[in-house]
């Protein structure tokens, strides 16, 4: 409230647009997707059809053409209500990233067009068991055999996986090359040799799918390779670097969200005869929330206005505002649980749900660990170049 | 095809406050919104536009503010709106209402179906609708929960409190439809960013032919009397179960002394 951040007329509209359609659709569906662990499918129809699916997606391709800040603005308002939707959401633009930066013009005119409809979801495949953090370890391999590519290996934790048509995925083209010789494909459900295993149970974001993605002698067409051979790592790294705000923005919204239902708590609880947010202590607390809510927020829109202003290496403070947002996303959900003690504990209120739900946010898209390895390799390269 | 719905801005719910002195309801400073019904009346057009290539085009009666609710209409995917404004159109009652929407109908020429909701927010009347369909002309059906377009003519169900009936009539015609007929759609990103820089120049008692003196507070046929608000129900007499006998020699007497047994 009150903070101006410059919003154009457009980003005012696609703010107002995705809080509108938060409030309306998700507040009433939000508790019961979550226990059933139902894909918000449609849900994200809709979002289809209000020309949100394709936000970020240039208009020459189906999309609205929105930019890093635009997209942030429409996740950040999903997220202050459901982090489960809005990462069933995001996850569009983290598959289709790698098509966006590296694909060619019929690769984007095949693939992206559905995708800005919400016609057809999108999910990228980077991680396996033993490749998290490391993404040197990928195992999954594919090898050129004719004018096809034969993938062989297991993608573990994939958000989107099996509701979505079109995933990006990095394989291992020539294993002695380490991370050079790791490249991506596009590669579509209903190949030969693609399958699903079962839905994971997770801590939270419990309507958004995660499975794993099984490749059996999948046949992918040689066409279907993004970049070129060997360009797999940084296909993955620019394709992080470019969605990292946006998980930083579903660290503001979510922060956001808990602190609205803390205050709103705060003000009509009574105890000892008067509203707990008369009490300094609780004043404090809500007080740090809201703070660094906002410097969690400032540090996200910089970021995506520097990745909009196309600077060259946007690493460091996309590492940044992940990690400032989803730190503090945990921190303000677990006050607010603090906050509405022995309600906020159970079910009925939302943020028991925001608590949980936070916790990935420190996790996926690279840990938070991760990410001050990436900032500290940032400011020694920074620093040593400086002399 | 070329479909009207007529659209009213009325206070949110929470909003409403009533005069003391005059019992009439005052909104200055409230929050709008569409009337809920017209949301289903334009959802129901929009459907058939979806599906029959209609042309939907929305018409409100209203002063500055009320063109919002005609931007947020064109953001959902009406193709045309028309702004009726004029400060003789003030005090209008659902008659007047009818005639001034009839005569905006008319002049659009080629309408060939007019949806409203089955009643507003505030007045609650429920007149409008079938009061334009007596100015047009044209047969009405009342309280619609499904329309379907057959061979240019129209297939529809009327609610009833238990049950309904299916009615065929023929076009041009009127409905109104109530909540039960569709869940509205939001307005796209697209639509609002369009809507926002639509021109919604007021459209005057004299563009539409209309002398003032049979629009508006003076060319109304009602008069509002007095308005109180809804008696709240009493809740019941409560009788303990826990012993069946004691409580049915409770109720029996209670009957007896009521004379109702």
């Amino acid at each position: 409230m009150g903070v101006q951040y410059g919003f154009s007329e457009q980003q005012t509209e696609i703010r107002n647009t995705m809080r509108e359609f938060a409030k309306e659709r998700v507040i009433p569906a939000r508790a019961e997707l979550d226990e059933k662990e139902e894909f918000p499918h449609a849900l994200l129809q809709e979002l289809g059809k209000m020309d949100m699916m394709g936000l970020y997606i240039p208009s020459e391709l189906s999309g609205f053409g929105g930019g890093s800040f635009d997209f942030c603005i429409a996740i950040e308002e999903l997220s202050r209500i459901c982090i489960g939707v809005s990462v069933s959401y995001a996850a569009n633009a983290l598959g289709s990233y790698p098509i966006l930066l590296f694909g060619t013009d019929a690769q984007l005119k095949k693939y992206m067009p559905p995708i800005a409809k919400g016609e057809k979801y999108c999910a990228f495949g980077l991680t396996e068991a033993n490749a998290g953090s490391d993404a040197g370890g990928i195992q999954t391999t594919a090898v050129l055999k004719g004018d096809k590519y034969i993938l062989n290996g297991t993608k573990q934790w994939i958000t989107n996986g099996g509701e979505a048509d079109t995933y990006t995925i990095i394989a291992m083209t020539d294993k002695n090359k380490g991370a050079r010789g790791a490249s991506a494909f596009i590669v579509e459900k209903g190949f030969k040799g693609f399958s699903f295993g079962k839905k994971e149970k997770k801590l939270g974001i419990r309507c958004s799918a995660t499975r794993e993605l099984v490749f059996q002698d999948c046949e992918v067409p040689k066409e279907n390779i993004l970049a070129r051979e060997g360009m797999g790592f940084i296909v993955a790294m620019k394709t992080l670097d470019t969605s990292r705000p946006g998980i930083a923005a579903q660290g503001v919204g979510l922060a956001q969200g808990a602190l609205d239902e803390a205050v709103t708590y705060a003000r009509t609880r009574v105890q000892f005869d008067k509203p707990i947010i008369a009490n300094q202590a609780i004043q404090h607390m809500l007080a740090n929330m809201a703070t660094k809510t906002e410097a969690a927020r400032a540090l996200t829109y910089a970021a995506a206005r520097t990745i909009d202003a196309e600077e060259k290496d946007v690493s460091k403070i996309s590492a940044m505002c992940k990690l400032f947002a989803t730190d503090v996303a945990m921190e303000v959900t677990t006050d607010a649980v603090q906050i509405l003690g022995g309600y906020g504990y159970m079910r009925e209120y939302p943020v028991e749900k925001m608590m949980r739900d936070a916790k990935i946010l420190q996790i996926y898209e690279g840990t938070n660990q991760i990410q001050r390895n990436v900032i500290g390799a940032a400011l020694i390269k920074e620093y040593a170049s400086m002399k | 095809m070329h479909i009207v719905v007529c659209i009213k801005q009325v206070p949110s719910s929470i909003a409403v406050k009533t005069d003391p002195a005059t019992q009439a309801l005052t909104c200055t400073g409230s929050d709008y919104l569409i009337n809920p019904f017209d949301e289903n009346a334009l959802e129901a057009a929009l459907v058939l536009k979806d599906s029959d290539k209609a042309k939907v085009t929305v018409l409100t009666i209203g002063a500055a503010q009320a063109a919002d609710v005609l931007r947020e209409a064109l953001g959902r995917g009406a193709d045309a709106a028309q702004f009726i404004s004029d400060a003789a159109f003030d005090g209008s009652d659902a008659w007047a209402t009818g005639k001034i929407l009839a005569a905006a109908i008319q002049k659009l020429g080629d309408v060939n179906l007019v949806i409203c909701g089955k009643q507003t927010f505030d007045g609650d009347t429920a007149q409008v609708g079938p009061s334009l369909a007596e100015f047009l002309g044209w047969p009405c059906v009342a309280f619609v929960r499904k329309i379907a377009l057959e061979a240019g003519a129209l297939k529809v169900e009327r609610m009833y409190e238990e049950g309904f009936e299916k009615i065929a009539l023929p076009l041009p015609a009127v409905l109104t439809v109530g909540k039960e007929i569709n869940t509205p759609r939001m307005a796209s990103l697209k639509g609002r960013m369009a809507a926002k820089k639509a021109q919604l120049a007021p459209i005057t008692a004299a563009a539409l032919g209309l002398a003032p003196e049979t629009v508006g507070a003076q060319g109304a046929r009602t008069r509002l009397a007095k308005m109180a608000p809804v008696p709240r129900k009493s809740g019941g007499i409560k009788v303990d179960g826990s012993d069946a006998a004691v409580a049915a020699k409770t109720v029996v007497d209670k009957l007896r002394e009521m004379k109702l047994v």
